[in-house]
């Protein structure tokens, strides 16, 4: 029984938290590029820089409260600081859609001319953040590192195996479920939030009953900054800030919405799950497992990974390839692009 | 201006920038310019006969000039016997693995009947192949790893002359192109967006850590050339009468003589695809393409068939691409995997083709050569920039230090603007697409 008991603390070390925090980030991701591609219709590539800068200008608020001795006992202070990265993603994406995007809603251009302008604003954003944050690694996680440690565990529950907990990874998993909560209360029940929904399902019938589409272009816009900026400071907070790293995760974020059903909300967050517990199950090494539960003679040497961590992408390009081919409309059921 | 004159104009007017920089600051740099350039100019024809001629989005540039460039490498590097010894046979039997387990999937498909029952057979097959694959693969890849890894550590390649990589690049660029052409064309526009860029990361993402193919990051350095190497001409007899007798330093005419053969080179491949694009264009086929781009639902009406003139298309235009990646690699002598960035191999790409003008050729390759140039020289001219706006501040102001520090990441936003502001109020380009029913 015991031997069972360790494998479960492996996997929950090892696969189930850290595809629970990773799933979180990329479902709030997946979140903000579905948000777009229902108002405006178009696929945002510009989503991954999106999250980098807000992630950016939080990192930045966070200096400076850090140097006026402001901080939030075990929390992060870049949780008081989030607000304000918040406001500048807004203003900043309210601003290209103004001088980019709205151009070309005036003139009806096709999904792929927006595809095309999103990324001339990639170019634009990847070089702000470059011009004011530049190309390396920054750290800006301070608080208490673990909720619990190792040795703690090990005091609690005696057994081989052991468990800590970090504190980011908490936070990200509480901030995602608040913000997805506040977004599909905000979908729902609000009279704003209806008719965002009224004019992504049929933009005519929306505007012949008087919805104002300006309006409700900008909300998207501001909940898909708000979105995208929770995102990068939480997968920033979690791994490390690297102004690269957000382009990558473009593919498994895009991955995550086709999956789930483009277009809608709740299959964003499925996608996102989806697509990081298989990423981290097919590249997580199960060695221990195996030796734990199955018996002697099946015991093996080696990592027993299914394939090696760099294919991470490869996993979710699969998985969005299978879908494409199987089930067009995703999982959970969306719109064809 | 007339739009006759407009071409031949614009054409001068680059080659103008390019000898302002041979005399401003060296001819070395200005030819180095002028190959990277060429290529340049040959990936931005390869996206402007996908995108100009028929609307489809290829966001994968960068995997299939990476593919290019693998291809320079496993024609031109010398093969290492030793690692052949020692995993050649485990690597063969391998790839023959998986093509029989491909074709089991083939046979499976077609034999179970659509539903369940077919997606469990194949699920089996494959995860059984997986396992079987896995058994004779691993061995065969450590061996090869481990035989003399500081220096080798790869199976080499075929020690072929490079120039036939290109072609070759070309090839396995096509093919890849049909795999993900067959995948994803029957779908709309933005999932062969995504699917092209996420294919890319893939390709790239192999390189890097296949130690056995190509060393992965540890780079394949020194590839054979097909142009003499410096140190040689400055030996030779005639090389030296050569150089006396202009009156010029050797060690530069040297270095200026290899990089006028690659140009010459380069300008033969250039000119031989524009000479079929241009005539492909033109011809009935290049007529339908444009059509299907322009009309999808009368064009199906009129018979064609849509989904494989979209194939026939992706895939010559990823050729053209895969040939342009392993001319860059012959010119760099080397295969660096880290340095394939979607930014610089992808998106540059594409504001060439918007920037030039997308359905023109010859806007594609003005736009590879004026977004080349202006991408080099960003730099000076940002560092430049910044020193000007700056020069009122005293030396060790940090605000000044920051700009001119991160003057070259410039470039980026430059870039950017410039993609927008062509597509806003120029959409058609430096040189836009001729419309036979425009005037």
């Amino acid at each position: 029984m015991e031997s069972y008991a360790n494998a479960f603390v492996v996997l929950l070390n090892f696969l189930i938290i850290p595809g629970l925090a990773y799933g979180s980030q990329l479902a709030l991701g997946a979140l903000g590029v579905t948000i777009i591609y229902s108002v405006l219709r178009f696929s945002n590539f510009a989503h991954g820089e999106a999250m980098s800068f807000g992630a950016m200008f939080t990192i930045l608020t966070t200096w400076l409260f850090q140097s006026w001795g402001w901080h939030l006992g075990p929390l992060p202070t870049a949780i008081i600081a989030l607000p304000v990265g918040c406001l500048v993603t807004v203003i900043f994406l309210l601003g290209t859609d103004k001088l980019v995007y709205q151009f070309y809603r005036k003139q009806k251009a096709a999904p792929v001319i927006y595809m095309i302008a999103s990324v001339g604003v990639v170019f634009v954003m990847n070089g702000i953040i470059r011009f004011i944050i530049g190309p390396r690694d920054q750290s800006f996680a301070d608080g208490a590192r673990f909720i619990f440690t190792a040795r703690d565990f090990k005091e609690w529950f005696g057994l081989s195996e052991s468990l800590a907990l970090r504190s980011t990874t908490v936070i990200t998993i509480v901030t995602a479920i608040i913000v997805v909560a506040i977004v599909f209360w905000f979908l729902n029940k609000t009279r704003t939030g209806k008719s965002m929904r009224a004019y992504s399902d049929n933009e005519d019938l929306a505007l012949l009953s008087g919805i104002d589409p300006d309006k409700v272009v900008r909300v998207a816009w501001i909940i898909t900054a708000i979105l995208a900026t929770v995102a990068g400071t939480l997968y920033g907070l979690d791994k490390s800030y690297k102004p690269f790293t957000y382009l990558q995760l473009l593919l498994p974020i895009f991955a995550a919405a086709i999956v789930g059903g483009v277009g809608n909300p709740v299959g964003a967050i499925v996608g996102g799950l989806v697509i990081a517990f298989s990423e981290i199950a097919v590249t997580f090494a199960y060695t221990k497992v195996i030796a734990y539960t199955l018996p002697e003679f099946m015991h093996v040497d080696g990592l027993a990974q299914l394939l090696s961590t760099d294919y991470k992408f490869a996993v979710s390009f699969v998985i969005l390839v299978v879908v494409l081919l199987i089930k067009p409309t995703g999982i959970m059921g969306g719109k064809t692009i | 201006m007339t739009e006759r004159n407009r071409i031949p104009f614009l054409f001068v007017a680059m080659a103008v920038l390019l000898i302002i920089v041979g005399f401003l600051q060296s001819w070395s740099l200005s030819l180095a310019i002028l190959n990277l350039c060429l290529i340049s100019a040959i990936m931005a024809l390869g996206v402007n006969i996908q995108w100009g001629y028929a609307g489809l989005v290829n966001f994968g540039v960068m995997g299939f000039s990476a593919v290019g460039g693998l291809m320079a490498v496993l024609i031109s590097y010398p093969p290492v016997l030793e690692a052949w010894q020692a995993g050649g046979n485990g690597i063969m039997l391998s790839i023959l693995l998986t093509l029989i387990a491909i074709a089991a999937c083939v046979i499976a498909y077609r034999m179970l009947p659509a539903g369940r029952n077919r997606q469990i057979g194949l699920a089996i097959i494959l995860a059984i192949s997986f396992f079987v694959i896995r058994s004779v693969y691993d061995p065969a890849v450590n061996a090869i790893e481990s035989t003399n890894a500081a220096s080798t550590g790869f199976l080499g390649g075929f020690g072929m002359p490079i120039i036939i990589s290109w072609a070759i690049g070309g090839l396995a660029a096509a093919g890849i192109a049909w795999v993900m052409g067959k995948i994803t064309l029957g779908l709309r526009s933005d999932y062969l967006a995504i699917a092209t860029l996420g294919i890319s990361e893939i390709v790239v993402a192999v390189l890097k850590n296949e130690d056995w193919l190509n060393r992965g990051v540890k780079n394949v350095v020194g590839l054979p050339r097909p142009v003499p190497f410096e140190v040689n001409l400055q030996q030779a007899e005639w090389f030296i009468n050569l150089s006396s007798w202009l009156g010029v330093d050797i060690v530069e005419f040297s270095s200026i003589y290899v990089k006028l053969c690659y140009s010459l080179l380069f300008v033969a491949v250039l000119l031989v695809i524009l000479y079929l694009s241009e005539k492909a264009l033109r011809s009935p086929w290049g007529r339908m393409m444009r059509a299907i781009r322009d009309n999808e639902v009368s064009s199906n009406a009129m018979g064609k068939n849509i989904t494989s003139r979209h194939l026939q298309v992706f895939i010559l235009g990823s050729a053209v691409i895969g040939i342009a990646g392993a001319m860059l690699t012959t010119l760099d002598g080397q295969f660096t995997p880290t340095s394939y960035q979607p930014l610089r191999f992808t998106f540059l790409i594409w504001v060439m083709v918007i920037v030039g003008g997308s359905g023109n050729n010859f806007g594609a390759i003005l736009g590879g050569f004026v977004i080349w140039f202006f991408w080099v020289e960003a730099e000076p001219l940002g560092i430049w920039f910044m020193d000007v706006i700056t020069s009122g501040m005293a030396a060790d102001n940090p605000l000044k230090l920051h700009l001119i520090d991160s003057a070259a990441h410039m470039r980026l936003i430059v870039m950017g603007v410039v993609l927008l502001v062509v597509l806003r109020f120029s959409p058609r380009g430096l040189i836009p697409e001729k419309t036979s029913h425009g005037h």
